[in-house]
C-alpha cells in the first residue's frame, strides 16, 4: 500500500511498520495467510491489519471466531501442512486459551520428527501495558514462553526494528512469538526502509555506547530508560541495550557490555520474579561475576497483578524509578 | 486375539454387496495382515514393556484394528492424518517401519523421533502421519490445520507446497494441487475437551476437508461413556451442532472392516469432493487396558470376552477364506509367520539399536540453527563460557 504522506513525511508509527512488512510478506509469499478474530474486515482491534484484507482477500486474511486455542491449532496445522500462518491473538492475556496448542505443540514438533516437520508460525501478540486497560490487556507474560524450549520470542520496541525483525519471523523455520508493545504503536514515529529488509533473530541492539553502566531493556520500557538518561547527572555514561529478541537470547552483547561497565540495571514491565531480568541478572554473575563492581539490579513491574488504569503508572516503571536505580548502582 | 490355526466358520455367512465387494484380493489380504502386524506388534510391546524395555506410558490398540486400517485403507496415502496417544496402529497402518516404531518405544535413536518421543509421540512425515499426540483433544484442531492447508493449497494457491513424498516444495516449484480429507482421529473422552469443538466449529464454518474420527471403544480411560459424555446415546447430535454431516459405524460394523469400509468409504468421498468436514462415531473396543497399569474395574471380563467373540482378524480371515474363498490355510499360516518374523526383527533391531547420544542429540532439533550464538544453553553445558565450570 502506498505511503501517505505523513508517513513519508513523519516517519512510521510501529503499527504502520508491522502492517507494511505483513503486506510485503504476503505480496512475496501466497503461503502467508494471515487470521485472527476480527483481524480481516475490521484490520485487528488496533489496526495492524488494516486493509490487507481488502488487497489479499478473504481467503489469505481470515476473520476467525473468539476461539484462540482452535486458532493457535489450526495455524499450527496450517504451517504443519506447509503454509506461513500469522495467527493475531488479540491480547497477551488471550494467550492463556492458546498455551497448550503453542507450548505442547508448535514448540515441541521439530524435535519430535527429527527435524521433517517444523512449524513456521509467527504469533502477533498485542503485548504489554500503557494502555489503561485491566489486566488480560496490560500483561508481559514473556517469561513464560521464553522458559518454555522450541519457540522463539521477540520483542521490538521502535517501528524500523519491528518491521525488520517482523519479516525474519515470517521466514523463520521455527514459531516465533511477537509481542508487539501495544503502548507505543502510535506513540512514536521513525522512518523506516520502504523496501522489505530484515534484521537477524537473536542480535541485540546498542542504543547508546557508555562506559559505567549498562541498561538493558525490550519492548516499550526503551522509551522510559531514553527519558531516564535525560535525568542522569552529565558525567554518568551509560550503555543503553534493546535486546530485540528475547529467545535466544543475546548473551554476548549483554556480557561484553558488563564486561565492560561492570554495573547493570535491567528494566522490565513484567513482574519481578522468575523473570527475564532474574535470568539476565544470573547470566551476568555467570559470565562477568569478576567484574562486577555493584549488584545488578532489576527495575521491574511488582509482584501483583497488573492493576487497572488508576493505578497502572504505579505499576510500570517509569524514568524516576530507572534513574534512581542507575545512580543508586552507580553509587554503590 | 487372532489364533494361530484359521478360526471356525460361523453358521451363517453374510452377503456383502458394499463397495468392499469391488475391492480387489490383494487389497483385503493386505488390510488382513496390516491388522495382524498390529495386534503382533502390540502382544510384543507389552511384553517388552513388562521386561522394562519401553518405559513411560504404553497404550496398546488390540481390538480396534479394524478401525485404522479400514479407514486409512479408504483414503490416499498423501491425504494427512492426526491422531491421540494410542497411535502404534495408525502408524503401522500408514507404513511406519516397525523397526523405527519399536526403537522409538525403546528410547533408542533409531526410532521415528530419535528416541525423544516415545510412544505416545509417532510422526512419519514422508507417510504423512502429523502424529500421535498425547494431550486429550488437542489435536482435533492439528487436524483441522491441516485440512485448512490442503484446502488453500487447492483453491488458493492451485499447487501442492509439499511433493507426494511429503517434501516441501521450493516457492517456484509446483507440485500437484488436489482434493485431499484430513483423517483426525479421537477418542471417546476426547469428546468433553473444549479443543474440539473450536476445531468442529472452525471446519464447519469455513466447511474445511476434516473428518473427526471418535474411536468410540466405550471408555475414556476408566470412565464408561455415559458416565462422562452427554448425549452418548446419540453422539452425532455433537456433529450436527457444528453443521457437520455425521455417520454413526456402530460396534458390529466397527469390528468388521468391510462393513466398517462400506460405510466410511463414500463418506470420505463425499467429504473429499465436496471439501467440507464429516464427523465419525466408530464404535470399537479395546481388549487391553487403558494403558499398562489399569486395573480394569470399570468392566467385566465377560463383556471383553463377548465382544473377542466378534473379533475383527478372525471376520476377515473367515471372509477371504470361506466367502471370497481367495487365501487357504496355508497361505493364512504363512502370513503369520511373516509378519510375526519383521515384529521379531524389530524387536532385536529396537533392542540393539544404541540409544541417542547425549552430546549430539540433547539439543538437536530444538531450534532449526544451532550455530554458537543461538544457542548458548549448548555451549554452557561444555563449559566453554562460563569462568565458573
Amino acid at each position: 500500500m502506498p505511503r501517505t504522506p505523513q508517513m513519508i513525511e513523519k516517519g512510521l508509527t510501529l503499527v504502520d511498520a508491522i502492517n507494511e512488512g505483513l503486506a510485503q510478506e504476503m505480496e512475496r509469499d501466497a503461503r502467508v495467510v494471515c487470521l485472527g478474530e476480527d483481524v480481516g474486515l475490521n484490520g485487528g482491534v488496533f489496526r495492524v491489519t488494516e486493509g490487507l484484507q481488502k488487497r489479499f482477500g478473504s481467503d489469505r486474511v481470515v476473520d476467525t471466531p473468539l476461539s484462540e486455542s482452535g486458532i493457535m491449532g489450526a495455524a499450527i496445522g496450517l504451517a504443519m501442512g506447509g503454509m506461513r500462518p500469522i495467527p493475531e491473538i488479540q491480547f497477551e492475556g488471550f494467550m492463556g486459551p492458546a498455551h497448550d496448542q503453542l507450548v505442547n505443540h508448535a514448540a515441541r514438533f521439530r524435535n519430535r520428527t527429527r527435524g521433517e516437520i517444523t512449524v513456521p508460525l509467527t504469533v502477533r501478540v498485542p503485548w504489554g501495558g500503557g494502555i489503561h486497560a485491566p489486566e488480560f490487556h496490560s500483561d508481559s507474560p514473556e517469561a513464560i514462553y521464553i522458559h518454555n524450549p522450541g519457540m522463539k520470542v521477540v520483542c521490538p520496541a521502535t517501528p524500523a526494528d519491528a518491521k525488520g525483525l517482523l519479516i525474519s519471523a515470517i521466514r523463520d523455520p521455527d514459531p516465533v512469538l511477537f509481542f508487539e508493545p501495544k503502548r507505543v504503536y502510535r506513540s512514536y514515529r521513525e522512518q523506516v526502509p520502504e523496501e522489505e529488509y530484515t534484521i537477524p533473530l537473536g542480535k541485540a541492539k546498542v542504543v547508546q555506547e557508555g562506559t559505567d553502566l549498562t541498561i538493558i531493556t525490550w519492548g516499550a520500557q526503551l522509551f522510559q530508560c531514553l527519558e531516564a538518561l535525560d535525568q542522569l547527572p552529565e558525567d554518568a555514561s551509560v550503555e543503553l541495550i534493546d535486546l530485540r529478541t528475547l529467545n535466544p537470547l543475546d548473551h554476548d552483547t549483554i556480557a561484553t557490555s558488563v564486561e565492560k561497565t561492570g554495573r547493570c540495571v535491567v528494566v522490565q514491565e513484567a513482574p519481578k520474579t522468575c523473570s527475564l531480568g532474574s535470568e539476565i541478572s544470573a547470566i551476568i554473575q555467570e559470565r562477568c561475576f569478576l567484574n562486577l563492581k555493584a549488584p545488578v539490579q532489576r527495575v521491574a513491574g511488582f509482584d501483583t497483578i497488573m492493576p487497572y488504569a488508576k493505578l497502572e503508572l504505579d505499576y510500570l516503571p517509569d524514568a524516576k524509578r530507572i534513574a534512581e536505580a542507575v545512580v543508586q548502582t552507580l553509587g554503590y | 486375539m487372532a489364533q494361530t490355526a484359521a478360526p471356525a466358520a460361523p453358521s451363517s455367512t453374510s452377503t456383502r454387496r458394499g463397495v468392499s465387494a469391488d475391492l480387489p484380493d490383494a487389497t483385503l489380504s493386505k488390510w488382513l495382515r496390516d491388522m495382524f502386524l498390529i495386534r503382533e506388534f502390540e502382544v510384543r510391546c507389552a511384553q517388552a514393556y513388562q521386561q522394562a524395555k519401553i518405559g513411560g506410558f504404553c497404550h496398546l490398540y488390540i481390538g480396534q484394528e479394524a478401525c485404522a486400517v479400514g479407514t486409512i485403507g479408504a483414503v490416499n496415502h498423501d491425504d494427512p492424518i492426526v491422531t491421540a496417544y494410542r497411535d502404534h496402529g495408525h502408524a503401522l497402518a500408514r507404513g511406519m517401519d516397525p523397526g523405527a516404531c519399536m526403537a522409538e518405544m525403546f528410547g533408542k535413536s533409531t526410532g521415528c523421533a530419535k528416541g525423544k518421543g516415545g510412544s505416545m509421540h509417532m510422526f512419519d512425515r514422508p507417510n504423512w502421519l502429523f502424529g500421535g499426540h498425547g494431550i486429550v483433544g488437542a489435536q482435533t484442531a492439528l487436524g483441522t490445520g491441516l485440512a485448512f492447508a490442503a484446502r488453500y493449497e487447492w483453491e488458493v494457491l492451485g499447487k501442492g507446497v509439499n511433493h507426494p513424498d511429503g517434501r516441501p516444495a521450493t516457492l517456484d516449484e509446483n507440485a500437484p494441487a488436489k482434493k485431499k480429507v484430513s483423517l483426525c482421529y479421537l477418542g471417546d473422552g476426547a469428546l468433553n475437551q473444549g479443543c474440539l469443538h473450536e476445531a468442529m466449529n472452525l471446519a464447519g464454518l469455513y466447511s474445511l476437508p476434516v473428518i473427526f474420527i471418535v474411536e468410540n471403544n466405550r471408555y475414556s480411560m476408566g470412565t464408561a461413556i455415559e458416565r462422562g459424555t452427554t448425549m452418548a446415546h446419540n453422539l452425532l447430535a455433537k456433529g450436527a451442532a457444528y453443521g457437520i454431516d455425521s455417520l454413526k459405524i456402530n460396534e458390529e460394523e466397527g469390528l468388521d472392516i468391510l462393513r466398517l469400509y462400506d460405510k466410511f468409504k463414500p463418506f470420505a468421498d463425499e467429504c473429499r469432493a465436496k471439501q467440507r468436514p464429516g464427523f465419525v462415531d466408530l464404535h470399537t473396543y479395546r481388549y487391553q487396558g487403558h494403558s499398562m497399569s489399569d486395573p480394569q474395574k470399570y468392566r467385566t471380563k465377560e463383556e471383553v470376552e463377548a465382544v473377542k467373540q466378534k473379533d475383527s482378524i478372525d471376520q476377515l480371515v473367515l471372509h477371504l477364506m470361506n466367502e471370497r474363498k481367495c487365501m487357504t490355510e496355508a497361505q493364512f499360516l504363512a502370513m503369520q509367520r511373516e509378519v510375526k518374523d519383521l515384529v521379531a526383527k524389530a524387536m532385536t533391531f529396537a533392542e540393539e539399536s544404541p540409544i541417542p547420544d547425549v552430546d549430539a542429540e540433547l539439543y538437536s532439533d530444538v531450534y532449526s540453527n544451532i550455530e554458537a550464538n543461538l544457542s548458548p544453553t549448548r555451549e554452557y553445558v561444555h563449559g566453554a563460557k562460563n569462568p565458573l565450570l
